[in-house]
Parts: structure tokens; sequence; C-alpha cells
């Protein structure tokens, strides 16, 4: 008998321990493969790279960090069921993931019935716009991608465009957004034209634009090989007027796949990709350039705006478990929403119960391409 | 608006002779073996990629294109030999399946070799655009139309010439005749796998420069150029050519004249509107049953 409660005691206080051992777990699907890879690959990269490092730095809240992580391949159907496995079978505290706006979509209602916080690292505005309780994003939305563009216009004194765009999800929500908001800054779009997501050329597209009257500049709504074929069309038909690229597109693959073709083309990105080349001043240069610092030592690889969405997300939800001194979820969704002036490669995040991206215009920068890399446009 | 059409009529050309290659891949094996080879896009995204990795490795174009294309007919005879041989006693259905197998296991494998990017391959000789009355052309299109056109030439030679061409020819037209006469059968398969496997790749590589190339490069191209084989009728090498033409031009016209939104659609429906008209394609051999 004594022996028994002896053990009883061992077992719940071992139980206990092993409780107190427990790594916080962070949650994540992203299209390591398939067509979105190059937004996932990224993601997946620097959310492994950083877990190791908070590690090593002794975890949070004196806990381990684990990362789950599944490959949507940016399906999502696929996206869900893996946030399904997520919420029900691995228990993670926050999930940080979906790396475009389909995955997330699907996975929204999911999140909000089981009340997990998640991060998304997609661009569209519907994810936070109605707001959801549990949704977050990290990424500019495509929106505000469409205001800085017809910002940059109106200096340059730009009033008719042409709009070409894909037929993905990105393409025609950014394609949407940006005939919504255009009549605001008295632009007016006097093409329209589209081409499909396995296209290889667009020559036939462009060249009615160049026959549209009065079209004074271009703009691809895109990522991916799109809109690298749209700059090499582009080129070769010789249109006089300048072209604006999404910030889809805001990695070096862009300017490599499009070769000289991209000289001169514009387009607003967040400021990690210029990382050192961002003036001594800048709020976000350090974070910048320690992260491609630490990304490319790394893997050898060169940094994109999308890893920097996941280092983003990941570290926001990190700093709420830390003032939320918990990872009680309710408590940890709060402190998300209570994310001030955290300074990220995106830009200087402030969130309220009404905006749960925190983003605004004065960090999202106007890049061109020069000599084959990325110059700030002052 | 001539100069309009022009410009249309190029885009169209181009894209146009990429389907017919890759269609007349599809008929020399459905010619073979009545398979319909769904690896054929992985023989194209085969050649693009082995030219651009061993281009960046500083291997001169002209060796590296011969070596991608002998890379892409190795691979299509393996296919043969590995995969569809081993279950020649089976049915059509079951070899069209290994193939969709095949083509699956190809492209997993291509983006663990190489990786999951989008590769631009430099173009044949620079990129400086070529006016032709009022439309421009980038030279690149004129490599892909004019070595289409050698490589239908040397296919016709070599169909009419050589006693392997006669061979894939006889078997075509009569399997078990062919048989009687002493073609080895087997020996005609593995040809025509391996044929058609350089074929893919000779699209693959011409087309890398101005489309880029990546692992899945071949789902959509394979996708293409089988709808240009059905449409020319699959198993006629002409059609094959003519489908593929054909196909590009009402691509490029639909997104021109129509809507670029819809230029896939009007394209399939032009298909099967020709295929309900003309059910074995605009110049496949009119199939009667006998009774």
């Amino acid at each position: 008998m004594r022996f028994r409660s002896w053990l009883a005691a061992m077992l719940v206080f071992g139980l206990g321990a092993a409780q107190a051992q427990e790594p916080i777990k962070i949650g994540a699907f992203l299209a390591v493969t398939g067509p979105a890879a190059f937004l996932g690959d990224p993601e997946q990269k620097t959310l492994e790279l950083y877990v190791e490092k908070l590690n090593k730095a002794g975890g949070v809240l004196g806990r381990k960090l684990q990362l789950v992580s599944y490959d949507s391949a940016g399906d999502a159907e696929r996206a869900r069921t893996f946030a399904k496995r997520l919420i029900e079978q691995d228990k993670v505290d926050v999930i940080v993931g979906g790396s475009t706006t389909g995955e997330t979509m699907a996975v929204v209602p999911l999140v909000e019935q089981a009340g997990v916080p998640f991060i998304s690292l997609a661009g569209a505005v519907v994810i936070v716009e109605p707001v959801k309780k549990w949704v977050f994003k990290t990424p500019h939305t495509d929106r505000m991608a469409c205001e800085r563009i017809f910002l940059d216009m109106r200096g340059r004194n730009i009033q008719r465009i042409a709009l070409i765009s894909g037929s993905g999800g990105f393409d025609r929500s950014m394609r949407g957004e940006c005939l919504k908001v255009a009549p605001t800054y008295r632009i007016q779009v006097v093409a329209d034209e589209t081409y499909g997501g396995g296209d290889t050329d667009m020559t036939a597209q462009l060249t009615k634009i160049k026959n549209a009257a009065g079209v004074q500049a271009v703009l691809n709504a895109g990522f991916g090989q799109g809109p690298a074929i749209v700059t090499k069309n582009f080129k070769q038909l010789a249109i006089p007027v300048p072209l604006y690229q999404s910030h889809g597109v805001a990695s070096k693959e862009y300017i490599r796949l499009s070769g000289d073709a991209a000289e001169g083309v514009r387009l607003p990105a967040a400021a990690v990709v210029l990382a050192d080349k961002l003036p001594a001043d800048d709020k976000q240069r350090p974070v910048a350039t320690a992260y491609k610092k630490e990304y490319e030592a790394r893997f050898k690889q060169d940094i994109s705006t999308f890893g920097g969405h996941a280092y983003d997300g990941l570290m926001i939800a990190v700093e709420a478990m830390k003032r939320a001194k918990s990872t009680d979820k309710a408590k940890v969704r709060d402190a998300i929403e209570a994310t001030k002036g955290f300074i990220g490669t995106g830009g200087v995040v402030n969130m309220t119960p009404n905006d749960h991206m925190g983003l605004d215009l004065t960090h999202f920068r106007m890049l061109e391409v020069r000599k084959g890399d990325w110059t700030l446009v002052q | 608006m001539s100069a309009q059409f022009l410009q249309f009529l190029l885009a169209g050309l181009t894209i146009g002779a990429i389907y017919a290659l890759v269609a007349l891949g599809f008929s020399i094996i459905y010619n073979a073996s009545h398979v319909i080879n769904f690896a054929q896009g992985e023989f194209v995204m085969i050649g693009g990629m082995a030219t651009v990795s061993l281009t960046a490795i500083g291997w001169p174009l002209p060796f590296a294109i011969a070596a991608a294309v002998l890379v892409a007919a190795l691979v299509g005879l393996a296919l043969e030999k590995f995969a569809v041989e081993p279950a020649r006693g089976a049915s059509v259905v079951t070899l069209i399946i290994i193939t969709i197998g095949a083509s699956i296991l190809l492209r997993g494998v291509a983006s663990i070799v190489w990786d999951k990017n989008i590769h631009a391959l430099k173009a044949f000789s620079g990129e400086a655009p070529i006016q032709i009355g009022g439309a421009t052309i980038v030279p690149q299109s004129l490599w892909v139309m004019g070595i289409a056109l050698v490589v239908v030439l040397l296919l016709t030679w070599f169909f009419s010439r050589t006693l392997i061409g006669k061979a894939l020819l006889a078997t075509s037209h009569n399997r078990l005749a062919a048989q009687l006469v002493g073609i080895n059968v087997r020996h005609v398969l593995l040809a025509s796998f391996g044929l058609s496997a350089a074929l893919g790749a000779v699209a693959g590589i011409l087309i890398a420069p101005i489309t880029f190339t990546s692992w899945d490069v071949g789902v959509m191209l394979g996708l293409k150029g089988f709808a240009a084989a059905i449409l020319g009728g699959l198993g006629s090498g002409p059609g094959a050519i003519v489908g593929g033409l054909v196909l590009g031009l009402i691509e490029a016209m639909g997104a021109g004249y129509v809507s670029s939104a819809y230029k896939d659609v009007i394209a399939f429906v032009l298909i099967l509107v020709v295929l309900v008209f003309l059910p074995s394609g605009l110049l496949g051999s009119r199939s009667t049953d006998r009774v």
C-alpha cells in the first residue's frame, strides 16, 4: 500500500515535470512543393532556422519550441486537412502558415471554431477584412500594393494605365483591388487583359495593350513565371511606357529570369530585400540585415520577402507568448492583437482589434530594377 | 491592323511549333504500341532542365543540348525497358496508367535531382528583338520554327528511307503482319520511346529561353501537345504538325481578338467541334469497324 502511494506520487511528480518540459508547439502548413513552392520553400526554411535559433538561446518561457510543419503543396483542400491535424492531433499552441490566400481562407473556419491563434503568410486583403477573431497576417495586402503603385504613378503624372493579370487567386484578387482603388487615385484603367496559369506567351495580350489608346503605364499583377514572361514580351514588343510589377515577384529570381528586360521595372516590396542597401538610419535596417545574413549563410540562397513574412509571423507569436507569460490560446491571441511597434522585415507592426495586420504604406518601399539589382526609389 | 495580325501569327506559330514537336512524340509511340504516353511532357522537362544545369556548370551550349537530348532518350528507353516492356501482356489501358505513374515519378525525381525553382536558359543567339513588318519577334522564335522544320524533314527521311523507320511504320499499320515478315516489334517499341523522348527534349530545349523551364513544366506542355495530337489525328505525323500549329494559332488569335481570359476555352471548344465532325482528327486515318 505504502509502495503504491509512493509510486503514484512519483508518477504525478514525473508527469508534472514532463509537462513543464513539454515543448511549445508551433504548427505550420506551407506550400513547400507545387506551383507556390517559391513561397513555401523559403518560409519553411526560415521557420526551421529561427525555431532552432530560439531554442539555442534557451527557448521561450523556459520551454523549447517545436516546429510541426506539413507540406500543403499549395492545395487548399490539403491545407485544411493538415490544419485539422495540427489542431486536433498535434495540439499546437499557435499556427504560423498558409503560403497562399486560398490555403489560408480554407483554414479560417477551422481555427475560428477551435480557437487557435493563426498568423497567415498570404497576401490578399480578405484574410483580415472583415476582421476574424483568431486570424492575423504579416504581409502587406494586395490593396496596399495597388495603392503604393498608384501613389508612385501619380508622382510620375501617369493617369491612364493598362492592367494585365494572371488567372490565379492572388492575381485575380489584386486585379479586383486595383480596379476598386484606382478612382481614389484618379487612375483610369483603359485596358484589362488576363493570361492563364501555365501560359507561355503573352505577346497577344500585350499587343492589344500596346494598341490601346493613351496607355501611360502597364501594371502586371501576378507571381511566378507569368510576370517574368510578361516582362520579356514587354521588352520584345518595345512598349514605350513604364512597367510595374506586384510585390509577388519581390525575389531575385524574378530579375534572373527576366534578364535585361527587367531593367527599369518598378514594384512595391518590403524593406527586407534591400537589407544593407537601406539608409543607415532606417528602423528596419538591423532586422533586415540580420535576417539576410543568417538566412544566406545557412541556405546559400538569396532571401525573398516571403521568408521574411514567416520570420515576422514567428516572432510576433513568440513575443506575444512572452508578453502573455503563457501559451494559453486566448491570452496569446489577445497579446498578438496588442502587438505595438514590432519591427519586422515587412514594416513596423501596430495591431488593433480592427486591424489584424498592423502595417501601413510608410514601410512599403517602391523598388526599381537597375543593373540587375533592386534600388530604392526615393 | 495587319501588324497586329502578324504579331499574333508569329506568336501562334512559335508556340504551335513546340506543340507540334510534342504531338509528334505522342503519335510515334501511339503508332508503335497504341499507348498514349502521358510521360511525354516529362521528356520536354528533362530536355530543358538538363540543358540548364549543364550550361550552369560551364558546358558549351551545343554540347549541353546534345547531352540533354541523349539523357532524355535514355530515360525514354529506360521507361520502355523497365516499366512498359515487363507489362507487355497487359491491356493498353494498363500501359497508359503505367505512363501516368512514370510521369509523376519523373517529376518527383526532377524536383529532387534539380530543384523546384524556375530556370531560364540563355537564348541561342541574343535577345535583341527583330522587326518584321511592324511586328517584333525574338531570335529564339526563329530557332524554334527553323529547328522544328529541320526535325520534321529529318523524320520524313527517317520514316521513308531507313530500315528502322520503315519497320516503325509497318508496325503501326499492322503489328501482326510486321511480326510475320520478321520485324522485331519489341525493338520497334523501344526505338519509338527513345525517339519520342528525344523529340520531346528538343522541344523543351528550344522553348526554355522563351518560357523558362522548371520541374513541372511538362504538365501543361504535355497536355497541349496531347490536344494537338488529337486535333490533328492521333498517329498521323502530318496531323500532329498541323494540329500543333492550328492549336498555337487558335490560342494566339483567341487571346488577341476575342478575350485573353477565354483563350484556352476557345481552343478546347474548337477541338471538341472538330472532333464531333471529324472523330479521327483533321488528318487522322478514317477507321472503319469491320463486321
